[in-house]
């Protein structure tokens, strides 16, 4: 096995492994927030209650998400040296901001929050998971600006053998960066949403704090119904992003052989990568893949043969990764619009299977959020910037295959025993009954 | 002149790292032996429970700096260091989620494990720091062909010397931190051991600054530039008063070690000027300031960034450990309604 290889299965794992945790921190941080600040506003315990509810949660998930967050600054020297060399000029820059601006700031009210109970006013502690919530969206925010520059490099010159910054603004306003950044966060908030509806349907099914729950199933389903939507818009634009700046990725993701004006998308296709066609196509409908890419029935969507095979990235997950995602991301729209029908009705309660169907949907949002990211790294292949640097120029020279193997082998090691861990952790806490309220209301 | 301003902030970011997740390593180490039962373990974590996170942001920002000021050497570092990073990655993980798994399960075990998990995994990072500072001290074996080291050619008497010199600092800061922010006995467990700690630290400090001068060239700065002995005279001044003040009171040698702490690092800092790694096969392949740094377009706009919100960061990060000044009693660890470890 080649160095390549093995420090892409490496890098792969871990930002994967890292992206079960970092969705669940997105949304359930603001989800907190708002139940925590609902609580200062009206003085209901209730609320209370649920904010320590869903925050033990939350810390258990954080903890994680965190740790592993660390693994990846330092993957990008340890294993793609020669790629940190190339781009550290303009790559490096969003990752020291984002420590700078939203690391501190997420830890240190992080331990606010936590420990400060007592410590603070109401309304401080409530600020506290607020600036939580902003610390770990704005981390978003930079290390997604780094990312889009790899999908989309722009600001720089080619200078001294490696990419120099020209201008710091137009890499890090561009619309790659600003869609993706949307695109991922709203997600996230997908994520916490279905986390907490389904969480609360557990409970609702059991018969237990039911007024607790259902509230905090209102709270998941609003947020949740508002995240979904963001998510297929924003999908869709970041769509029409790529179109334009990543043809082979968007090729690869609608598995589109030849170059085609007026492009039809078929809802069923099988790609036959050997023999560059689709082994099966059914259900196309006319011109839609044009309107989809380009907002234009006439549009000229470019096919996978326009380009040298050794720039096309592999065609069948990247295809399959995608659509899937889409499937998901249209089911959250369905199901959030449902959940908020119901409540709207009050009928939540009486529909028992579909309280049982939001348990089963925990799970899907994390699905999609990881599809998603495999559409993006894949669908870049064979570039790890695009256009600019192949991913194989950028591993390191200095490191043996041997090294990463037993890397390998640590991560996969230590991960799936916190992983266990840590999943054991959520559930049992999520399964237990929320605390009773306490005489002086807890602060 | 922004390339010596940013090396200046390089050094300042794991000089602060090391002043703060200093004590959180030898808070880590010393735990099983200062706190005996679980309430005084419990006590004894959630000492550093709201701060050790925003601690360690402190790293991850002297990497991303390391990243974005000096992309080379933060490659050839990070590729050449492999193994003894991915022993401190893993420990750092594993330190991180003990914390919060620790008290999540109702098992004497699952507690004592996680104790175990605390303290070895404190003590590795500890000691490879150490290793690696002073392994770049001495510079690293490589040339034109790349690294020509192992992780055992790290492990050479200077480098072993620098990595329980570290320990030492770590463990007398964490016995200090302990000695005001823990309560009865296990406060006077850590003085104890603190009190015992400082001697040895003495004569390893000692040792360090002497081996330095055969192992390094990191005294020809300063005899270049004498004035620059005045920080490891500080060094050694605050290492004394630490033992002074420890008549009088605990704060105020925690502070000391703080001073201590960061002009140890800026002595080796100092010396290194203008590389960052120096090469121990040929100066020819020093990565310096100049020769493995951004443009100055990057390290400008990063020097607007920092000089924005570092100042921002400290105030909030002063301003959380104000509010948890004081010593942490039993009684905190039992009120129901305060969330603790």
């Amino acid at each position: 096995m080649d160095t390549v290889l093995l420090a892409r299965w490496q890098f792969a794992m871990t930002a994967l492994f890292h992206f079960i945790f970092v969705p669940l921190t997105l949304g359930l941080s603001f989800l907190v927030a708002i139940m925590e600040t609902a609580y200062v506003r009206t003085g209901n315990e209730t609320y209370l209650r649920m904010t320590k509810f869903f925050g033990k949660l939350f810390l258990i998930n954080f903890a994680l998400g965190l740790v592993t967050g660390i693994t990846l600054e330092f993957e990008f020297g340890m294993n793609w040296a020669r790629y940190s060399k190339f781009v550290g000029d303009i790559f490096g820059a969003p990752l020291a901001i984002e420590a700078t601006m939203a690391f501190f700031l997420e830890s240190t009210f992080l331990g606010v929050w936590i420990f400060g109970w007592k410590k603070v006013s109401k309304k401080m502690h409530a600020i506290s998971i607020w600036l939580v919530a902003f610390g770990t969206n704005i981390s978003a925010l930079w290390i997604l600006i780094a990312n889009a520059w790899m999908q989309h490099p722009v600001g720089y010159v080619i200078r001294n053998g490696r990419a120099e910054f020209v201008n710091f603004w137009a890499a890090a306003l561009q619309p790659y960066a600003i869609l993706k950044f949307l695109h991922t966060v709203s997600a996230g908030y997908v994520v916490g949403s279905f986390f907490v509806m389904g969480i609360s349907a557990y409970h609702l099914l059991k018969n237990q704090e039911v007024d607790l729950f259902k509230k905090a199933f209102k709270i998941g389903a609003y947020f949740g119904l508002f995240a979904s939507l963001v998510v297929f818009v924003i999908g869709d634009l970041h769509a029409g992003e790529v179109a334009k700046t990543q043809p082979t990725k968007l090729a690869a993701m609608e598995s589109l052989w030849n170059t085609e004006k007026s492009a039809p998308m078929y809802l069923f296709l099988i790609p036959d990568e050997k023999h560059e066609r689709n082994a099966v196509e059914l259900f196309g409908i006319p011109k839609m893949l044009s309107i989809l890419a380009y907002h234009d029935p006439n549009a000229t969507v470019k096919g996978l043969k326009t380009f040298p095979k050794d720039d096309r990235p592999p065609v069948t997950i990247t295809f399959i990764s995608f659509r899937t995602m889409v499937a998901l991301g249209t089911l959250f729209v369905l199901l959030t619009l449902f959940a908020f029908y119901l409540i709207k009705k009050d009928k939540l309660i009486d529909k028992k299977w579909f309280l049982k169907l939001m348990v089963l949907a925990i799970p899907l949002p994390y699905l999609a959020n990881e599809f998603g990211w495999i559409v993006a790294e894949v669908g870049r292949q064979p570039w790890i910037v695009y256009g600019l640097l192949k991913t194989s120029q950028g591993t390191s020279t200095a490191v043996m295959p041997s090294q990463i193997i037993m890397t390998i082998v640590g991560f996969v090691f230590l991960y799936s025993i916190l992983g266990f861990i840590d999943i054991y952790l959520l559930i049992k806490y999520a399964r237990q009954v929320p605390e009773p309220a306490t005489k002086e209301g807890g602060y | 002149m922004l390339n010596t301003i940013w090396f200046a902030l390089w050094g300042l970011l794991w000089a602060v790292y090391f002043m703060l997740d200093g004590f959180d390593f030898g808070v880590g180490v010393l735990h099983p032996f200062i706190a005996k039962e679980d309430l005084e373990r419990r006590m004894v974590i959630n000492t550093i429970g709201p701060v050790w996170d925003g601690n360690e942001v402190w790293l991850i920002t002297a990497g991303g700096a390391t990243f974005a000021a000096f992309p080379t050497t933060y490659a050839y570092m990070f590729s050449y260091l492999y193994t003894p990073l991915f022993l401190i990655l893993a420990s750092l993980i594993l330190r991180g989620v003990s914390f919060e798994f620790r008290g999540k399960i109702e098992s004497e075990g699952w507690k004592k494990f996680w104790d175990f998990i605390i303290f070895l995994f404190s003590l590795i990072p500890a000691v490879l720091f150490g290793v690696a500072f002073g392994n770049i001290f001495m510079g690293l074996p490589f040339d034109a062909n790349g690294y020509h080291g192992t992780l055992f050619t790290l492990l050479n008497p200077y480098g072993l010397l620098t990595g329980v010199f570290f320990l030492l600092l770590f463990l007398e800061h964490g016995a200090l931190w302990l000695s005001f922010k823990a309560s009865n006995s296990v406060a006077e467990r850590a003085r104890a051991a603190a009190k015992k700690i400082w001697p040895l630290l003495l004569i390893v400090a000692v040792l360090f600054l002497a081996y330095t001068k055969f192992a390094t060239k990191l005294y020809n700065n300063y005899v270049n530039h004498p004035v620059w002995f005045i920080v490891p005279a500080i060094a050694v001044i605050g290492l004394l008063l630490i033992r002074a003040f420890m008549n009088s009171s605990y704060a105020k040698a925690f502070l000391s070690s703080c001073v201590t702490i960061v002009t140890v690092v800026f002595t080796g800092v100092i010396g290194l000027y203008p590389n960052l790694i120096p090469s121990s096969i040929n100066p020819a392949y020093n990565l310096t300031i100049f020769n493995s740094s951004s443009s100055q377009y990057t390290l400008k706009v990063m020097l607007i960034v920092a000089v924005i919100f570092v100042p921002i960061v400290i105030a909030y990060q002063l301003w959380a450990h104000i509010l948890f000044k004081g010593a942490i009693k039993k009684e905190d660890l039992e009120d129901k309604e305060v969330e603790t470890y």
